[in-house]
């Protein structure tokens, strides 16, 4: 991949300061402090990105910048379970991992049953007791220059999620990553970093979800690497529904090995300002992926989806489908890459993305990115933006239903498409819940 | 003679400013049946779109008298809450839409506009059951969005089961037949004719007599060129089956 240098930032000497201080204090392993100064030197050059890169042309970082950079150095004590009841999924029995401003409380959460092969820890534990796949792993896939946030995250390196499956091993039941913020004086700023690594023909359901306590301002640099090994089967789903203050940055970098599955959903709805990248390389042949993304927006919230299908090897196929509702004077970005490299014949690649508008101010940038280098492939894309579909209201008013409630029920209609493809059913029902109500407030202040 | 469920008065209509219908008249009392027939292109979908009320189908002469009151004043919510149906000659596919859940909130917003209470899930379910039985559909479609990937018949049939239903007073069938084979015709056709009673009426669009063995009409109407062209008994029916619609048009045309 190609990365545009650009200037740093002046504001940036903060976080650089910062980054410097952490990576040269912080404990571990001569490994890990390597990498954390490597992720600092990549900050020095890279600063933060600015509008003139293509890929941020429409993702002003601006404000983030000028945000007080108060990293956290541990998990903030005063949380309490009742605080986090509203983020629980309705009948959950699965377990859950709870991290306050990017670091693991043991107190909030939920661990499993002890199951032969699965691990489901902190990368803190991980990293302390020595574990050899998080060595061998961590910063292996996603890439520490990737931007000025990639490299941030790559020196604030300390504690996330770390789920490991040994080769054949099945996760009995769904993994909740619960992250809260909760800004404060002390810290304002989360850097989780995750790491899943899923043996051959392991499989395992994994949600990362993402919550504010409060509704003051507060930054999010999230990176997630997974590892998909040969014939492995994994759901991913990351939900974002920070406060309307907050500013949230995450990358999703997976690896897909030799005939594996995976399904990823992007379902992100709070945040001022959120950029999801998820990027998905497929090292191995018949490897068979979908990314399943929903947005929803209103007021002056910026949501910007880059996502990336690498077929790097034939007889692989992605299926993308994206959709975003937006309103008031927000903006949705959707940027699909498509690479096809020279030897990957016969991919099978297909992308969609559509968004309604409810707002006249509501904007939406919408770009697929096709570059094909093989050619016997069969690549197809199609966005479109606009409104609800006229023959669709007339058959609902035809029935009784009465023209606002067809509209409400047409656009939630349209959420739920992407909504269904989410196959545990609490998340699904917890979503619902959330972007109805969000929804409806989308359509009232319309 | 019973009171007119519905009085088409010399009805001028047309789509985007181009006139497409050039004065209808047609009264249909409770209890009858009338079938409507004529050649591609003439209005016949245009007079059900017209009837329900579809934005940008603009009545430009004429009255439509349904029930007492004036048709044309009414959103076509309001028409449906009031017991007109239409029967898509295309229905849409709703994406997202589970079928019952659909059908649920078109029942009760009916219902509230009749001053009746809301009907819950459970009891709901109750109801819809019973309605699937006589159109012998498979459960497994009530699960599922409303019309999307069924087949052209299933599509059909699952008008006619919303219709049932929703039990309406005037239900206009817009080629409901076509697309069906001969056994989903029988049944379609058989729920039809157990929906009826001597306080509804129905107004059956079809190209094909095959769907009149099953659905008798009491009246057969002839569309051209936007006019009704030719009245009779069910016999006329037949009549266009054997001979075509040119020896109607020769004597109506230009
Ligand atoms: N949106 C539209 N804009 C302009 N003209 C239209 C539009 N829709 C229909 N028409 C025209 O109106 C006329 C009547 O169409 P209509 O669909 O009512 O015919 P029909 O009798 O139902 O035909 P068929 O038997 O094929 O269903 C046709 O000439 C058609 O081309
Ligand atoms: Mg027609």
């Amino acid at each position: 991949m190609t990365t545009t240098k650009s200037k740093p930032a002046g504001e940036s000497t903060v976080h650089l300061a910062a980054a410097e201080a952490f990576a040269n204090s912080a404990t571990g392993p001569e490994w890990l402090r390597t990498l954390r100064r490597n992720g600092v030197t990549h900050f020095t050059e890279l600063g933060f990105p600015t509008t003139k890169l293509e890929d941020w042309i429409y993702c002003n970082v601006a404000p983030i910048t000028k945000l007080a950079f108060k990293p956290a150095a541990i998990a903030d004590a005063n949380v309490t379970a009742k605080q986090l009841a509203p983020f629980a999924f309705p009948g959950w029995t699965g377990s859950r991992l709870v991290f306050v401003n990017g670091h693991f409380s043991p107190a909030l959460s939920l661990l499993p049953a002890s199951q032969k092969g699965v691990t489901i820890t902190n990368l803190a534990a991980a990293l302390a007791s020595g574990d050899k796949v998080a060595e061998s792993q961590l910063a292996h896939h996603a890439s520490v220059d990737g931007s000025g946030f990639s490299a941030l995250s790559t020196a604030f390196i300390a504690d996330g999620a770390f789920i490991a499956l040994a080769p054949n091993a099945v996760a009995a039941e769904p993994i909740h990553l619960l992250f809260v913020s909760v800004p404060g004086d002390a810290a304002n700023t989360a850097q989780p970093r995750n790491l899943i690594v899923a043996g051959t023909n392991s499989s395992a359901k994994i949600v990362e979800h993402y919550v504010s306590l409060g509704g003051a301002a507060h930054f999010t640099n999230a990176v997630t690497e997974i590892a998909v090994g040969e014939g492995a089967n994994i759901e991913h789903a990351k939900f974002q529904e920070e406060n309307l203050e907050a500013f949230h940055i995450a990358t999703v970098q997976v690896t897909l090995a030799r005939d594996s599955r995976f399904l990823s959903h992007s379902i992100s709805t709070g945040a001022r300002l959120a950029r999801h990248n998820i990027n998905l390389v497929m090292t191995g042949q018949g490897v068979d992926c979908v990314m399943n993304g929903l947005y929803a927006a209103g007021g002056k919230q910026l949501v910007d989806h880059h996502t990336v299908a690498d077929h790097a090897q034939p007889h692989c196929g992605s299926h993308e489908y994206y959709h975003g509702i937006l309103g008031g004077s927000s903006r949705g970005v959707f940027n699909g890459k498509i690479f096809v490299r020279k030897d990957a014949q016969k991919t099978d690649a297909k992308q969609t993305s559509r968004n309604l508008l409810l707002t006249d101010t509501a904007t939406v940038n919408s770009k697929p990115q096709l570059e094909i280098l093989a050619d016997d492939v069969k690549c197809t894309h199609g966005a479109t933006v606009g409104q609800l579909n006229d023959e669709a209201l007339f058959y609902c008013r035809t029935r009784g239903i009465a023209e606002v409630n067809a509209r409400r029920l047409l656009t939630h209609a349209f959420a739920s498409e992407i909504v269904n493809r989410i196959t545990v059913e609490p998340v699904r029902e917890h979503l619902e819940q959330v972007l109805w109500a969000r929804l409806e407030e989308l359509i009232e202040k319309k | 003679m019973k009171q007119p469920l519905i009085e088409i008065k010399n009805l001028s209509a047309g789509i985007n400013g181009k006139q497409i219908l050039k004065g209808i008249n047609l009264t249909v009392r409770p209890g009858e049946v009338h079938a409507i027939m004529g050649p591609n292109g003439s209005g016949k979908s245009t007079l059900g779109y017209v009837l329900a009320g579809r934005k940008g189908y603009d009545v430009t002469g004429g009255s439509v008298t349904y029930d007492g009151k004036d048709l044309i004043e009414l959103s076509p919510e309001d028409r449906a809450r009031e017991g007109l149906f239409l029967a898509f000659q295309y229905p849409v596919e709703i994406p997202g839409v589970n079928n019952t859940y659909f059908l649920r909130a078109a029942y009760n917003e009916q219902r509230k506009h009749r001053g009746q209470e809301e009907v819950d899930a459970v009891d709901f379910l109750a109801i819809v059951k019973e309605k699937m039985k006589l159109l012998e559909l498979p459960e497994g479609m009530l699960k599922r969005s409303v019309n999307e990937g069924f087949s052209g018949g299933e599509k059909k049939r699952n008008e006619i089961f919303q219709m049932a239903v929703l039990d309406p007073k005037l239900a206009v069938l817009d080629e409901t037949d076509s697309g069906l084979d001969i056994d989903a015709l029988r049944i379609v056709a058989e729920g039809v004719n157990k929906l009826k009673r001597p306080d509804n009426a129905a107004i059956v669009i079809t190209h094909y007599q095959r769907l009149l063995n099953y659905i008798v009409p009491d009246f057969v109407h002839v569309l051209w060129n936007g006019q009704i062209i030719k009245s009779g008994g069910k016999d006329l029916a037949l009549e266009l089956e054997e001979k075509g619609y040119d020896w109607l048009i020769g004597k109506n045309g230009k």
